[in-house]
């Protein structure tokens, strides 16, 4: 079954065109990578989806729902961790898990209780009362996607989920990422090649808007007649390999 | 339930910044008592009555709400910017409770606030009546132009312009052009006609009216106030939903 279904997808901002014509289908239960240079239209994709920004033209449905007719009914499905580390500074960690739950609709027993149960599986049961702005940077990466996570959305967006985090809090993330698949649709924006060649079931390339390829890693090192993610990510991006 | 829950997270973030404390609740204490001391050492024949608490209480209710405009600016701001409002737009909040999620807290604050400082007057002379509370209620509603001035700030700018625009700025425009801090009858011509068209003077004159128990004049000044308040959080609201929306601010 599709949990994402994009078609012609379109975002201007005045004269420049940041998503042309997007058309992509990912399953549900898939971790679909979405690769490109900075400005290649990841993140502009990404709001469109998570209902960020309205689309100049075409439409996507996530779960069966529009993304421009019914946007409340995506946004009950759907989680996202931004780029940033996005969480309540002056917020201890179990209140910032709290708030989440929440004002997705959570009573207080069922978040509460949710709360503990993420904490725990992020090892963030710890520091539960400390202020999410006294946390490390990969401590605070984790909240940030325990936070996407509590309200068990069917579609979780990670954007840049281990930017800035040392290589053992990666590692951590990717088995945390890996243990999600199947049960969540995840859509990953990366700049790291090896994340993406560890995490994914297929693999996206936008350049300049358009998707320029999409298939596995091994059907782009194929298609691209290259030996590396790299190498194909490079000739596929238009640069010299 | 999701107004609730975020606006008791806004009271959190900001009751445990200490300066946020300190401005809040503190800083119109201290100007109380050190304009109080002042005006002890007014000498009766300089007939300046300008500190004299049935004028300073009022001024200081409607001064210590215009750091509201900083709290609520600021932490709009730094929710933009740390991508936090972002992370909550793509949850089923409306853009309806996350307006009074953030305008709630503030004036039960600005509430607290001059009822702490109006108590405080007590001490410096200030005589208790019925009124007092009237004054509370119009210093919560008039708070509001505050608040709207800083969801606005917040909604288009980072934090820090908006410390400079609601920190700097404007308590000082509000502070001068309101007649807390300077006779406005003695330097008079164009400076106080200006403080006559602006919104400042009728504030601090609508709660200064409330006390006196002076209600049709009192609705006049509110009048004025509440009408610069309708257009300032009309435009804060506007700001907002396109934001919301991802509408290119």
């Amino acid at each position: 079954m599709d949990a994402i279904k994009i078609t012609n997808l379109t975002k201007k901002y005045g004269d420049l065109l940041a998503v042309d014509n997007l058309n992509l289908t990912i399953k549900k239960g898939e971790l679909f990578s979405l690769l490109g240079l900075n400005g290649a239209g990841k993140t502009t994709t990404i709001k469109m989806l998570s209902c960020l920004t309205k689309p100049t033209s075409g439409d996507a449905t996530m779960l069966g729902n529009s993304i421009k007719t019914n946007p409340f009914a995506v946004k009950e499905k759907i989680g996202i961790s931004p780029q940033e580390t996005s969480v309540a500074a002056n917020l201890t960690v179990f209140e910032n898990l709290e708030f989440i739950a929440g004002i997705h609709g959570q009573d207080k027993e069922n978040r509460q209780r949710n709360a503990y149960q993420i904490a725990k599986q992020f090892g963030l049961e710890d520091v539960l009362k400390k202020r999410a702005q006294h946390l490390s940077g990969g401590m605070q990466r984790r909240l940030a996607i325990a936070m996407a996570l509590i309200s068990e959305p069917q579609i979780l967006f990670l954007d840049e989920p281990t930017l800035g985090v040392d290589i053992l809090a990666r590692r951590e993330l990717w088995a945390f990422i890996r243990s999600l698949k199947q049960k969540v649709t995840i859509v990953l924006t990366t700049h790291y090649l090896e994340e993406v060649e560890a995490l994914s079931d297929r693999v996206g390339v936008m350049v300049r808007g358009k998707l320029a390829a999409v298939g596995t890693v091994e059907e782009l090192l194929e298609q691209t007649g290259t030996k590396s993610l790299e190498d194909a990510f490079v000739s596929l991006a238009g640069g010299v390999v | 339930m999701r107004t609730y829950l975020f606006m008791r997270r806004n009271i959190k973030e900001i009751l445990r910044d200490p300066l946020n404390v300190f401005f809040g609740l503190g800083f119109p204490l201290v100007l109380l008592g050190l304009l109080s001391l002042i005006n002890a050492n007014i000498p009766p024949e300089a007939n300046n009555p300008m500190f004299e608490i049935k004028n300073l209480a009022p001024g200081l209710a409607m001064f210590g709400t215009v750091f509201f405009a900083l709290f609520v600016g600021v932490l709009l701001a730094k929710d933009r910017t740390s991508s936090f409002l972002m992370r909550l737009f793509t949850s089923p909040m409306r853009a309806s409770e996350f307006l009074l999620g953030y305008t709630l807290p503030m004036v039960i604050m600005a509430s607290v606030q001059v009822t702490i400082t109006l108590l405080a007057s007590l001490f410096f002379g200030l005589s208790i009546n019925l009124n007092l509370i009237l004054a509370i209620f119009v210093s919560a509603i008039t708070s509001l132009l505050f608040i709207g001035l800083g969801l606005l700030s917040g909604t288009l700018m980072n934090d820090k312009a908006v410390g400079g625009i609601c920190g700097a700025l404007l308590t000082n425009v509000a502070g001068w052009l309101s007649g807390v801090f300077i006779p406005l009858e003695l330097i008079g011509g164009t400076f106080q006609k200006v403080t006559q068209v602006l919104p400042f003077y009728h504030n601090v004159e609508a709660i200064k009216r409330a006390m006196n128990g002076n209600l049709s004049e009192m609705a006049f000044h509110l009048g004025i106030v509440l009408a610069y308040t309708a257009v300032v959080f009309g435009i804060a609201i506007l700001m907002f939903r396109k934001r919301m929306n991802g509408d290119g601010l």
